[in-house]
């Protein structure tokens, strides 16, 4: 190690620096959160988007899927599924496809990746479903590139 | 060993190689569930399984950080612990809660976000332990001898509870939701318990090498400096595709980049200090695990976080089994590992022992590095053609998981090496070595 650093001034630095980078993160954090507000997340978020929110954490769902590529590499993406399920066209007929599928899991194919069975009732259904909905309008600078 | 409330420490060694083992046991389990998907009962669905996997990680690796500290504090401060009474509650209370968590992952009770699933009961339960241990640590240090390392471990010590607060700040905007969560899970691995990493390895390397401590406390500043620079706004690598603005792709792409950095110093650290210092110290293996982790987490930090971390790149590897190698080598290497040199340092001190079965310990290190390395190399094998396959040819997920199913028998393979070597290491650190072996190499240790 260099002689002419001495030890104090090594602190120094190491507090100086880290206090500094600190508050610059800070400031872009809340520069973001008033980004992530107007700008990214223009879909209101209703009590139903809220409410799926809530099932998604209840269930941990994101122990096995990803949403916008984080959680577990189990499942398939999500933040995709409702555009997937063509509710882009028809909103009614993509709801009933993605409440199906969940209600009919586990599929118990020998070989295939299981999902549990979720007690649901149809209003929890509904709101998850809007959720994931309310997930795919999100501006997510075009991530993901395909799939 | 100088002072007696050191031995509180055992009790958190002990309970972490617990921890480990349940989390090793769900690690095979879930890694099973990739190639055989029906093979358990509905009750212990993949979901389940990783939770439990990840929170005994992180709980193992969290309970080992607080013996270390209640090891090294009385001998850094060079007076007893404030309370050992408080250090012995707050182990029970944490190791319960754990417990408590784990039992409760099985009957369904979680709720939250990865790596959060806690129950709110729990959680705060968990504030209550850290509390107890940075009022306990905290008058220790106050009443002794302050040094470099103390503060520096206090100080992480301090990040790593005031950033699970926001573990209770959970927005019902999805983006906003995970732009916080990042400042418990990065600001946490990526930022203050590097703090502690660091902290730890000086002191093992005062311990082993006799370095002088001047010397090896100017190098923990500039590592620890270089972590914080770099890891601050690193986190913006986290930031790219969630919703948040594009200026996050650069900032988190060049300071991100520059995290390999502090691992890279710790290497010339541990290594300029082993050939610098004159000390022939008898336990070979917490010197083997100290370079060791040095080594590997410069690989599964630095060079796996690097790899996938600039935002051109991130936009095809993120959310593919890329991720979960470097997650697998980072944990590996600069957590477990630290731990598990502070272990097979500490305990053979706290059990009145010289160090002793200390080739099998060392057979474990081999074993374990080697098993961890080749999971990694298949998870990184089937992340890249996932990510060719998904990302850039477009095929469907489950089109595409078919194709990877050797990698994922190989991680298996590569996970029951793992196993075996866990239990050998616990073997090593808790069960007596053969006596007369033990008086042999006792009367060599000069210290």
């Amino acid at each position: 190690m260099a002689e002419h650093l001495t030890k104090s001034a090594a602190r120094n630095i190491f507090y100086g620096g880290s206090l500094f980078f600190f508050v610059i993160f800070v400031g872009l954090v809340a520069q973001s959160f008033h980004y992530a507000t107007t700008v990214s997340e223009t879909d209101p978020i209703t009590p139903a988007v809220a409410h799926g929110k809530r099932i998604w954490e209840r269930h941990a769902c994101f122990d096995c899927h990803t949403l916008f590529g984080e959680g577990a590499r189990f499942a398939p993406e999500l933040g995709h599924v409702w555009q997937r399920y063509g509710g882009l066209e028809d909103p009614d007929g993509a709801r009933d496809r993605l409440k199906d599928w969940i209600k009919s899991q586990p599929t118990r194919v020998e070989g295939r990746h299981q999902m549990p069975h979720f007690d649901l009732s149809e209003t929890e259904l509904d709101d998850l479903v809007e959720f994931l909905r309310h997930a795919s309008t999100i501006n997510t600078q075009n991530w993901p590139p395909k799939g | 060993m100088k002072y007696e409330s050191q031995n509180v420490a055992r009790l958190y060694f002990t309970g972490a190689m617990v921890l480990f083992a349940l989390q090793i046991v769900f690690g095979l389990l879930g890694a099973t569930l990739y190639v055989v998907p029906t093979a358990l009962p509905d009750f212990l669905p993949f979901s389940v399984v990783r939770m439990i996997h990840t929170n005994a990680l992180i709980i193992w690796l969290l309970m080992g950080f607080f013996g270390a500290t209640y090891y090294l504090l009385p001998e850094e401060a060079e007076t007893e612990l404030h309370s050992p009474f408080l250090a012995k509650l707050q182990f029970w209370l944490f190791f319960g809660a754990a417990v408590a968590a784990v039992v409760g992952y099985l009957f369904g009770y979680y709720d939250g976000r990865s790596y959060l699933e806690q129950p709110m009961y729990i959680k705060l339960g968990i504030v209550v332990v850290a509390l107890i241990f940075l009022y306990n640590c905290s008058m220790t240090v106050l009443k002794g001898r302050k040094t470099v390392i103390s503060n520096i471990l206090l100080l992480g010590l301090w990040g790593i509870a005031v950033f699970f607060l926001f573990a209770f700040y959970n927005p019902t905007s999805i983006v906003l939701d995970k732009m916080f969560w990042w400042w418990v899970v990065h600001l946490w691995v990526e930022g203050v318990w590097e703090l502690v990493m660091a902290a730890i390895l000086a002191f093992l390397m005062i311990k082993l090498t006799g370095v002088d401590r001047e010397v090896i406390e100017k190098w923990l500043y500039v590592i620890v400096g270089l972590a914080l620079f770099s890891g601050i706004l690193g986190t913006g690598h986290h930031y790219y595709w969630i919703g948040l603005p594009a200026y996050w792709q650069w900032i988190g792409s060049v300071f991100s980049a520059l995290e390999i950095l502090p691992f890279f110093a710790m290497v010339i650290f541990t290594f300029t200090m082993v050939y610098k210092g004159g000390r022939d110290h008898p336990n070979k293996a917490a010197l083997l695990w100290s370079l060791g982790c040095s080594v590997m987490a410069f690989f599964g930090a630095g060079v796996w976080g690097f790899m996938h971390t600039l935002a051109p790149i991130n936009e095809y590897s993120h959310g593919t089994q890329v991720t979960a190698a470097h997650a697998h080598l980072a944990f590996f290497g600069a957590y477990a590992m630290v731990n598990l040199a502070m272990i097979t340092y500490a305990m053979p001190q706290l059990l009145k022992r010289a160090p002793y079965n200390q080739i099998l310990n060392m057979w474990s290190f081999w074993l374990m590095t080697s098993g961890v390395a080749f999971m990694t190399f298949a998870l990184t094998f089937a992340g890249v053609v996932q990510t060719h396959l998904e990302r850039v040819l477009g095929m469907t997920y489950m089109e595409v998981q078919e194709q990877l199913g050797l990698f994922y028998w190989m991680r298996l393979g590569a996970g029951g090496v793992v196993a075996l070597s866990v239990l050998m290491f616990i073997a090593s650190v808790l069960l007596p070595g053969r006596e007369a072996k033990a008086r042999r190499i006792g009367l060599q240790a000069a210290e």
